[in-house]
């Protein structure tokens, strides 16, 4: 199997976590889909490093994974802050900011 | 197999090791201090270390003068000119933030929640109000924001330029929703900047992927080698570069991804407003130039034609939007959105005076949004008549959730009393309650003026200025027509920055011109500055002499930032 098959899989991964990020309403969904989208970024980082032969984009990969870890970090204790405040966790809920 | 350590110049290191290092010390004084003694030490903590990266700055100055700078971390930073510069912005807005928010003010309390973590409105969150509690953590968050901002225009590879945006990102989502007063209105925009700057970081993650794609490297100069040498595969590189620099956009607040400024300026605690409306803008603007004079300047006919739309596109939506806006920090939010179109110019100049024009630009812009939001601060309600007390602490709650209009009173039917004694409430941020300021608190109403008027680019203050050089940079880089723009945009931004003055000083606080004023300006709130412990007070009059200064007298500093605003290739 050619390389390039990982690559299409990555970007149709990462086409999907921007749809969910975009079209779905649940905060934790819609925080599921940055999350899809930091690994189809990785996928496509090793496969490239294995393509180009150096080891940068695998070392480029581990910094990813620590990132999203602290993003979900960050990310869940906004949510349930917000979600034990207004019991939902939708989106459309959040509408007091407006111009 | 040996190991070879890395060799590491620390000395370079210096102004971004301060507010690193005092934030994780700041993290363990929060564990093991006692609680009355952590609010002074992690104050003092941090103006210490912010004041050490300034003076690291400055000693690390004539070297690089001399030399052009250095590579340290393998290539990772450098520290160059224009990074020596926009740390030094960085480290001493950071500093005037940190005083803002510091001060709790003649009412006793800071602008965050005595218990983030409790529940809006619940007896958990008032029984840690009477108790007297606070959130000494925002302090070693600011530390570690302000780390990642210095580290952000200094990166020399697009690894480090993620891990320094998440890092300076990630606590300023947290400190986004942490204001004492509106809570749910600042939850909902920590939640709304959370989730839009993770699609953006998203984006900038899978742009940096495919010009690794590209390349074979992260190392900018790697790239921008392989710009002009290697052939087809522009599709990887086009698309590489236009994520990485929505990434980067986004972080500026350039249009179309402004969507988050106004809300998130709006909800969060004012004394961070300040911070992130000035150091973010700072530091994103600092990777941005970066990015766009050493990695892609061989890519610039490509790029052009989208750095040119959003350019005009935000100068003209910023302003705009902000001449219907009535909610002043709103105002603020959109005219910081304008000032990003304005900087854009410099950036797309591509000349060596864009450098030091956009460089200037930040710190003058950068003095009147920290000073402007502290002035927003001070500015308070106060309940018009008697509140039972445990309504007095629900009232911002359930002004903030609609339950009742924003301005009315709980006890509905009730004449309003001028009571001095009625609690302090929230920021008195609608425009009609900023009516005759100007004649209750002369010397308060003119620094704002005068930050309205640097925002508006007058002349004689730091605004102008800034203006004058980009715009200049902009002709002199043939991108005459976004000058043009720039130049009828700021004279149409200057309308709403002269409207907000006439409101201060030629409106009588019982309404006026303004129509929704006159209607229930009685028992509208009665509009209190309150007083400063004194760090606030400080910090504004530090911006308000900098914003002269850079005014009148712009040259020495001009001159200092031409002299080394040549970035390491």
């Amino acid at each position: 199997m050619s390389l390039t098959h990982y690559l299409v899989l990555s970007g149709i991964l990462f086409s999907i976590g921007a749809a969910t990020v975009l079209l779905r309403r649940n905060a934790i969904i819609v925080f599921m889909g940055v999350e899809l989208m930091l690994n189809a970024s990785n996928l496509a980082l090793v496969t490239f490093s294995r393509l180009h032969g150096n080891l940068t984009g695998q070392v480029m990969a581990f910094f990813v994974m620590v990132v999203a870890a602290a993003e979900v970090v960050v990310g869940l204790a906004i949510i349930v802050s917000i979600f034990r405040t207004r019991k939902s966790a939708s989106v459309d809920d959040i509408n007091l900011l407006k111009s | 197999m040996i190991f070879n350590a890395p060799d590491i110049a620390w000395a370079q290191l210096t102004p971004v090791l301060f507010p690193l290092g005092a934030a994780v010390i700041g993290v363990l004084v929060e564990a093991f201090a006692p609680r009355a003694a952590r609010r002074p030490t992690q104050l003092a903590l941090s103006l210490l270390a912010l004041l050490g990266s300034i003076v690291s700055v400055g000693l690390l100055w004539p070297d690089v003068r001399d030399t052009g700078g250095t590579e340290v971390l393998g290539g990772s930073m450098l520290v160059d000119g224009p990074t020596l510069v926009l740390q030094a912005v960085i480290a001493l807005l950071a500093l005037l933030a940190v005083l803002i928010a510091a001060d709790r003010t003649s009412t006793g309390e800071d602008a965050f929640a005595p218990q983030a973590a409790s529940v809006p409105g619940s007896g958990y969150e008032e029984s840690a109000r009477r108790a007297g509690l606070q959130q000494t953590e925002v302090f070693p968050l600011m530390l570690f924001a302000t780390g990642g901002m210095m580290i952000f225009p200094a990166t020399g590879d697009l690894l480090t330029l993620f891990v320094a945006l998440e890092v300076l990102s990630l606590p300023l989502y947290l400190l986004t929703g942490m204001a004492r007063r509106r809570r749910l209105l600042s939850q909902e925009a920590s939640m709304k900047y959370f989730l839009l700057g993770a699609f953006a970081s998203a984006l900038l993650l899978f742009g940096i992927v495919l010009l690794y794609g590209y390349s074979g490297s992260l190392r900018y100069s790697d790239i921008a080698a392989a710009v002009t040498t290697t052939t087809g595969m522009d599709g990887l590189l086009l698309v590489g570069a236009l994520l990485v620099l929505i990434g980067l956009l986004f972080k500026v607040g350039a249009v179309p991804f402004h969507s988050w400024t106004p809300d998130v300026y709006q909800g969060a605690p004012t004394p961070i407003t300040g911070f992130m409306a000035a150091c973010t803008k700072v530091a994103a603007f600092g990777a941005l130039l970066r990015v766009f004079y050493t990695v892609l300047p061989g890519m610039r006919w490509d790029l052009e034609p989208m750095m040119w739309t959003v350019a005009i596109a935000t100068m003209v939506v910023g302003t705009v939007i902000a001449l219907v806006q009535t909610d002043v920090k709103r105002v603020l939010a959109y005219s910081s959105i304008a000032h990003a179109g304005f900087v854009l110019t410099g950036v797309i100049a591509l000349a060596q005076s864009g450098i030091t024009a956009v460089l200037f630009y930040l710190l003058a812009y950068g003095a009147a949004t920290v000073g402007a939001f502290g002035i927003v601060s001070l500015v308070r309600e106060r309940a018009t008549a008697e509140v039972p007390e445990a309504a007095r602490a629900s009232l911002g709650v359930a002004v903030a959730a609609g339950v009742l209009p924003a301005g009315s009173d709980t006890t509905t039917g009730a004449d309003p009393v001028d009571d001095a004694d009625a609690p302090v409430l929230g920021e008195a941020t609608d425009l009609s309650q900023w009516a005759g300021l100007g004649r209750t608190h002369p010397v308060l109403a003119t620094t704002f003026a005068l930050f309205l008027l640097s925002f508006a680019g007058i002349p004689l203050t730091a605004g102008f200025t800034g203006k004058f050089a980009v715009f200049s940079a902009a002709v002199d880089g043939g991108a005459w027509p976004l000058a043009l723009i720039g130049v009828l945009a700021s004279a149409a931004a200057a309308f709403f920055y002269v409207r907000l003055i006439v409101l201060m000083f030629f409106t009588s606080p019982q309404g006026g011109p303004l129509s929704d004023a006159d209607a229930d300006a009685t028992t509208r709130p009665r509009t209190v500055v309150v007083v400063s412990q004194g760090y606030a007070v400080a910090a504004i009059a530090v911006c308000a002499v900098l914003t002269v200064l850079l005014g009148v007298l712009p040259g020495p500093v001009l001159d200092a930032i031409a002299e080394v605003a040549v970035f390491l290739p």
